[in-house]
């Protein structure tokens, strides 16, 4: 008898769920393909970034131990998301180390991965077929470059990928001005940097530009939508995955 | 000097309307990153020296008591003395009564932060007595009655335009732009304030605690001349600079550089040991220490601990997104950037600078270039926590929050409230596949598209699938 597959369950992410789902079904194929049985616990929610980051732990760490407890007895967790991943990955802080959630904290941050990071290293597929012919380029967002180190997996896998080339921007590793809440209470200053961040998109002549964070992918795909640049803008798996047949982020239905 | 950190959502709009601003600070964004990256890769052990500065810091933090009272011994020993000043007011009147008993009217000054942190030339003023800067930045500013707008470079702010006026305007000389015109403009009329001080303040990059020793580094040599030409100099320096030995001075030196201007090493690296000796050819008869607490010693053993690394290299500002856009002047107070988006709270109070810590995306490039790993976002957090306890945060986030964590911790009406909102960003949308307008959304629409959802929430169809 084969042996049972590795169960991994899927942290869809909020964006993922509500703009974007897409993404999680791109997420499931692959992961599917990287040969693990793929569940979605349906109790899980937001990973509770935007109370920890507002100050209020309190509420942070009833989303943490709720998510703690969805992902209860998988060997893995995964989300196309590094700003998500991150924050579980800062569950620990949130309780004393004496507290037996601290244990089941640090527990579910050894299990919890970036999806690129956890494709690199479990997808054996050396070529990754795809219809999408072209050149992309890549922005590096913040919390999965430097929380999590995501930087050359996404490029990694991408070059797997017989009909993409990458152009890189310049400052790909610059803040695209997101940050969460920090793109409404200070608008003037996030509109300056994702205002940078597409003069540098724009410069590349890219057909397509990839993200590994839909919140930064919904922040420079507006931006580019609204200064009519005809760039494209679509998470990194849906690419991976060899679904592109929905339109691009903020583009309309193709009509038939 | 005036707090002005609660206006500074309105400083922002204006610093990024203004087109001189936004030219200086593209030179500032053109240059300090790239010399400090080139450096960093040049030196092979630099890392290692990240963490072995992280390491010792952290143990002087845990001593600091150990140190400077180590330090005020062989200061007394060589022949100079010690003042501990627990305010800002405490050293303002230490420094004055060293400079009547002087009987000083006019003293030079060497470019000090925490002298612009505790408001020393205003009050000396006040008093009836001339500072005058030196450092070139400084004295462009005092020209002005301008403030600093970074840490190591105060009048990044201006253009070689705004400093060919106010030299015009002071000098009463034939306007120039050129720069060495300009420098050896400043220089004549600085020669003469040199002679005439009557005390020389300077501040202090590391204070040794083995040999009683305080070091300043500059690239200008007027820090020199503050320091040996007046009859009594007088060092004001905030308690967390102590390092234990010359040694471990050496290791900050080699970082502080690299990290601050993306040299291998400060042009001028001055040690002051005590007062003239007899036979010395030349130094100060008088050497005072005015060791500035200020709110630092209540950081100790808090969350806040780890700040007390900094050794003022401006890394984290010169690298941040936020003070690149706004620039220093933005941040209402004495230290810009991500380190002041810290102090700053500490020690004008988070009342008045709750907005500095929530402005920032925590993209973390502050704390990657940190020299000794200041885990800046963190501390950061940590304000917006002691912000929300204090319910000091806007009644709006408060109760936006509340609302959205009601539905957060309850995963059955999260998918209602996920799939209403996808539905209703879809009808705002219509076949367009974006919104250009949505109401209570004027932060995100008023400067970019909101792209509508592709479809259903993943949740709905994943259960359609019956998966």
């Amino acid at each position: 008898m084969a042996q049972p597959r590795p169960r991994v369950g899927l942290f869809v992410t909020c964006l993922a769920d509500m703009f974007r789902p897409e993404v999680a079904f791109a997420s499931v194929k692959l992961l599917e393909l990287a040969g693990f049985d793929v569940k979605v616990p349906q109790r899980q929610t937001c990973c509770g970034q935007p109370a920890f980051n507002s100050g209020d732990r309190e509420d942070t760490a009833d989303i943490a131990r709720q998510t703690i407890d969805a992902f209860d007895g998988f060997e893995y967790v995964v989300g196309p998301s590094g700003s998500c991943i991150g924050m579980l990955h800062h569950y620990p802080e949130l309780f004393e180390e004496n507290d037996p959630w601290y244990q089941r904290a640090l527990n579910l941050k050894s299990r919890a991965f970036e999806i690129t990071s956890f494709l690199a290293e479990h997808l054996k597929q050396e070529t990754l077929e795809g219809a999408f012919k072209g050149t992309v380029t890549y922005h590096d967002s913040c919390s999965g470059l430097r929380e999590l180190g995501v930087k050359k997996q996404p490029r990694e896998l991408l070059s797997r990928m017989p009909g993409v080339q990458i152009c890189e921007m310049e400052e790909a590793e610059t803040c695209c001005g997101f940050g969460g809440t920090f793109c409404v209470k200070y608008p003037d200053i996030s509109n300056r940097m994702v205002s940078n961040k597409v003069e540098n998109i724009r410069a590349t002549n890219a057909d397509l530009l990839l993200g590994g964070d839909l919140g930064c992918l919904l922040n420079m795909a507006g931006k580019l939508k609204r200064e009519g640049v005809e760039i494209e803008a679509r998470h990194v798996v849906e690419v991976l995955a060899d679904m592109i047949q929905t339109p691009a982020i903020g583009d309309a239905e193709q009509s038939a | 000097m005036q707090v002005r950190s609660p206006e500074f959502k309105e400083s922002a709009r204006i610093a990024l309307t203004d087109a001189n601003l936004q030219k200086a600070l593209g030179n500032l964004k053109a240059g300090f990153p790239a010399k400090r990256a080139t450096a960093a890769a040049r030196l092979p052990e630099f890392e290692a020296l990240r963490d072995q500065a992280r390491d010792l810091k952290n143990h002087i933090i845990e001593h600091l008591d150990l140190y400077l009272e180590e330090f005020e011994r062989n200061v007394t020993a060589n022949g100079g003395t010690v003042h501990w000043c627990r305010t800002a007011e405490d050293a303002r009147q230490t420094i004055l009564q060293i400079c009547r008993e002087q009987g000083a009217k006019t003293v030079t000054k060497g470019k000090s932060m925490v002298t612009e942190e505790i408001g020393l030339n205003e009050y000396l003023e006040k008093q009836g007595i001339e500072p005058v800067e030196t450092d070139l930045g400084e004295y462009i500013l005092q020209l002005r009655q301008d403030h600093p707008s970074h840490i190591v470079a105060p009048a990044i702010h201006l253009t070689l335009d705004d400093v060919a006026d106010a030299f015009h305007e002071h000098h009463k000389r034939p306007r120039s732009e050129d720069p060495a015109v300009l420098m050896q403009e400043a220089r004549e009329m600085l020669r003469k304030k040199f002679v005439s001080a009557d005390v020389g303040i300077t501040g202090a990059n590391f204070l040794i605690a083995e040999t009683g020793s305080t070091i300043i580094c500059t690239n200008e040599g007027n820090g020199d001349l503050t320091q040996t030409l007046p009859k009594t100099h007088v060092v004001v320096s905030s308690i967390e600079k102590v390092v234990p030995t010359l040694e471990d001075m050496t290791l900050f030196l080699r970082l502080l550089a690299r990290s601050a201007t993306g040299q291998e090493f400060t042009v001028y690296n001055t040690l002051s040991t005590g007062p003239r000796r007899p036979g010395d050819t030349d130094g100060p008869e008088n050497f005072h220490v005015v060791l500035v607490d200020n709110g630092r010693s209540e950081m100790v053993g808090s969350e806040f601990q780890e700040m007390l690394r900094c050794i003022r290299c401006s890394a984290c500002m010169n690298h941040c997104p936020v003070y690149g856009a706004v620039g220093g002047q933005t941040y209402g107070w004495v230290y810009p950037g991500p380190m002041g988006s810290v102090l700053t709270p500490q020690m004008v109070g988070i009342e008045q600078a709750g907005l500095l810590p929530n402005a920032s995306t925590f993209c973390g490039k502050c704390e990657e270039v940190c020299p000794v790993r200041i885990p800046l976002p963190k501390l950061m957090r940590h304000w917006r926590d002691k912000e929300y306890e204090k319910h000091l945060s806007p009644a709006a986030v408060r109760y936006g929050l509340k609302f959205w964590a009601f539905f957060a911790k309850r995963p059955g009406l999260y998918r209602l409230l996920s799939a209403s909102s996808n539905r209703f960003l879809r009808l705002m949308a219509g076949k367009k596949g974006r919104a250009t307008r949505l109401p209570l959304a004027g932060g995100w629409t008023d400067h970019r598209d909101i792209p509508a959802p592709s479809g259903k929430t993943f949740m709905q169809q994943w259960q359609e699938q019956n998966r």
